[in-house]
């Protein structure tokens, strides 16, 4: 063996060590993060999970005639008239003879949601004939029978730091032993919009406003990023003003979000006095955001499609507009859609542009139109996150999972479209 | 032709600046007033037959800002404030052609210093945390000069306090409770020094500069404008101690527990009766000129003063609102019902 030899033998070690090494840090780095992620979910999996169901209370409920129609005119006003909050009270009173002062009282009919008042007068305008009637009923918890509820350990600490007192923990707790609490499947949450009562708040409000708000993006952006990018890259002449375009595309790629809600304020809601909290500006908005990513998209996908299919198109008569439309755009699409439905749920999860055009906001009412106003669902998470009450941080888990399904739909979608139709050259 | 639409529809968007009639009440303002106003906008969105009103929390300066930037559908009509409006604001609101306001002191707010369950019991006075959180500190006894703040314990502010290092979550600058938390707390620590005080006759910028900063340099963290973030990081921190809303502090009893301040505790009796130190007025401003063209203004007004409200049994008060006494809160609601004039001259007293 000669010297040379055993300099590299010697060597050959060494560097396959060092191999060894690099490939254990890559797949330390990989473990660490998917560590991370695991402990992410799972945390807001476990808080979010309770906010799917609510607890419910068991009642027999009279429908006194007495209360709901005095006079006997059967007409739908006299029931919209009546307070349903007396015949929910002495549900509860009949329930709990023993309880008779006034404050105590209103300590009771605080167990159970306002909610449910509105309930019992759809019930009586749909069928009438309960008037009269007595029934067995499970009405919706408030929330904070629901914290307590869904973290009974809290029942044992002292009186002062829990968020019932004594006289109110003796009730539940007869509820309890009773068996007349339940949890149920919360539909309200995938039915109304914000509240200040948690078990009366929901994330379909903030859903239909992003669905607004990405729609207009969508609308807006893909038309106008697909002709930008095949105009630079099929049909503009290579010179310094293109040049100077593409440089500039690159860096808007790159702003900050925030920068366009800036804009926005600016032109859409000072100069063009379009209305303040609707989806239509957080549309504009996120579409100016999402316009350099759908164009960067496109013209990475058209220079993907190798020449020969242009020159073939040009070969035989066709004209550049001719060649682009019929060829070159078709089968760069499955590049150019994911390109954007990436853009699309980037939109979907921004926050801070809409901040600045009126987007966060407390809003009651499902909005209807591109012009009602609105939150998103990031926003409403937020929100949510930022309130005192107990049973709002459950909430802004749950809304977390939500985004997060739909993210994980569309990426795979984007995925999928791209397996399915990109074709290797 | 599909390409005139499409231009067309691109006009349509670019010149459509006629205003937009507007059947809803949209209200602004303070993150602190946030959780009270949308209690009553749902109320009297389910109750009155109105829409219910859109309400975004934007501080109260920021609330202001918009309020005053003039009259108009697209502008707010209503603002809520977790301070007095100032005089600028006064001034700026009638440049701008909103000369006609109507105040609404709706009650009080404790800020509350609190830290976890398992950290120790604090007792503080207005001087310790002037100390401890203040950019400058006064040098020698009687406080003549200044000297950047030195501190980093507990124990060196006050002998009597543990020796732990001072670490206090708080809200950011642009935050009315910040504001009003510089103003009760930190300035009235710094007015028990004869020197610093004899300095608001002498200086008054000087003195506003040195009595309301708070230090830089590391024991204050600010924490964003969401204080249930400021309680989660108390309880992963028992050394820390957090400032935030008594609203809070009442819904996180198990968790966090408050520091007595000048001998007092955060209490509901405590913060109405004014004997807690750190306590401020919660306000609304109305936009009288839109009274008559947005529907429901006045009917909202009404709710909100209502005895059923903002009275000691009202609804509010559950929610951790510190109420009015009663002949003041008459008042209110007649200013209310009238839209009584706003007279900013009573801000320069």
């Amino acid at each position: 063996m000669n010297k040379n030899t055993q300099i590299i033998k010697s060597s050959l070690l060494k560097r396959k060590r060092s191999e060894k090494y690099f490939k254990y840090f890559g797949l330390t780095g990989i473990i660490a993060a998917l560590l991370f992620l695991t402990i992410i979910i799972t945390s807001i999996f476990t808080t979010g999970k309770k906010a799917f169901k609510q607890t419910a209370i068991k009642l027999e409920i009279f429908f006194d005639p007495k209360i709901i129609d005095p006079e006997n005119k059967g007409t739908e006003e006299t029931y919209k008239s009546a307070n349903y909050k007396i015949v929910i009270k002495n549900a509860l009173l009949n329930y709990f003879p023993s309880v008779n002062k006034r404050i105590d009282i209103r300590d009771l009919t605080n167990f159970i949601s306002s909610s449910e008042e509105e309930r019992l007068l759809e019930m009586i305008l749909k069928d009438n004939t309960l008037i009269g009637t007595t029934k067995e009923l499970w009405l919706t918890a408030s929330s904070t029978i629901d914290v307590i509820h869904k973290n009974l350990e809290m029942l044992n600490i002292t009186e002062k730091d829990r968020l019932i007192d004594n006289k109110e923990k003796k009730w539940f707790t007869k509820l309890l032993d009773d068996e007349k609490l339940k949890f149920q499947f919360n539909k309200t949450f995938f039915t109304s919009a914000d509240s200040t009562e948690p078990e009366q708040a929901g994330i379909w409000g903030s859903a239909m406003g992003s669905f607004f708000t990405v729609l207009v993006t969508l609308i807006l952006s893909f038309p106008i990023a697909v002709a930008a990018g095949v105009f630079l890259e099929e049909l503009a002449p290579k010179n310094k003003f293109t040049d100077f375009l593409e440089v500039n595309i690159n860096n808007l790629a790159a702003v900050p979000s925030i920068i366009f809600g800036l804009l926005g304020l600016a032109i859409f809601l000072n100069v063009m006095h379009l209305p303040r909290s609707a989806p239509i500006v957080g549309g504009l908005v996120l579409a100016l955001m999402t316009l350099p990513t759908i164009i960067i998209a496109t013209r990475a996908s058209l220079k993907a499609v190798p020449p020969s299919i242009r020159e073939a198109a040009i070969g035989l008569g066709a004209t550049k507009l001719q060649t682009v439309t019929h060829h070159v755009l078709p089968l760069s699409f499955p590049g150019i859609l994911t390109g954007t439905i990436i853009g699309m749920s980037q939109a979907l999860g921004e926050t801070a542009p809409l901040l600045m055009i009126g987007m966060v906001a407390f809003i009651v009412d499902v909005p209807g139109s591109f012009l009602d106003a609105s939150t998103a669902l990031p926003v409403q998470i937020y929100l949510w996150k930022s309130t005192a009450a107990r049973g709002f941080v459950e909430l802004a888990a749950a809304g977390v999972l939500i985004l997060l399904t739909f993210l994980i739909l569309m990426n795979s979608f984007a995925v999928y479209i791209r397996k399915k139709y990109e074709k290797k050259w | 032709m599909r390409k005139t639409y499409f231009i067309a529809t691109l006009l349509a968007f670019g010149f459509s600046s006629a205003a937009f009639a507007r059947d809803q009440i949209k209200i602004v303002g303070s993150s602190t007033f946030y959780p009270f106003a949308t209690v009553v906008a749902e109320r009297f969105g389910k109750t009155s037959g109105f829409k219910t009103p859109v309400i975004e929390s934007t501080g109260s300066g920021g609330g202001l800002k918009l309020f005053c930037k003039g009259l108009g559908t697209e502008h707010p009509d209503i603002t809520n404030a977790s301070r007095r409006i100032k005089g600028k604001e006064v001034k700026k609101c009638a440049e701008n052609g909103v000369t006609d306001i109507t105040e609404i002191k709706v009650g009080f707010d404790g800020i509350a210093m609190a830290n976890a369950k398992s950290g120790p019991v604090l007792e503080l006075t207005l001087k310790d945390v002037y100390l401890a959180l203040a950019k400058d500190v006064p040098v020698d006894p009687n406080g003549d000069t200044v000297k950047p703040n030195p501190y980093k314990m507990w124990n060196e502010v006050n002998p009597a306090l543990p020796a732990a290092p001072i670490i206090v979550i708080g809200p950011p600058p642009t935050s009315g409770t910040r504001d009003a938390f510089n103003e009760l707390a930190i300035e009235r620590g710094c007015k028990t020094f004869p020197g610093r005080k004899a300095l608001k006759k002498k200086d008054k910028r000087l003195y506003k500069s040195q009595c309301r900063s708070v230090r830089e340099d590391g024991p204050y963290v600010e924490a964003g404008e969401n204080d249930n973030l400021i309680i989660e990081k108390l309880v992963a921190d028992p050394g820390a101690l957090g400032v935030f809303g008594y609203s809070f502090l009442d819904q996180n009893r198990d968790k966090v527990k408050a520091a007595k301040v000048d001998g007092v505790f955060p209490e509901f009796e405590a913060i109405s009766s004014g004997k807690y130190p750190v306590s401020r007025s919660l306000f609304f401003y109305v936009k009288n000129a839109h009274a008559g063209v947005i529907p429901g203004m006045k009917e909202y007004v009404k709710e909100f003063t209502a005895s059923k409200a903002i009275g000691s049994d009202g609804y509010l008060v559950d929610k951790g609102l510190i109420p009015l006494a009663e002949n003041e809160r008459a008042q209110f609601e007649e200013d209310g019902t009238k839209l009584t004039k706003f007279d900013g001259k009573v801000l320069n007293k």
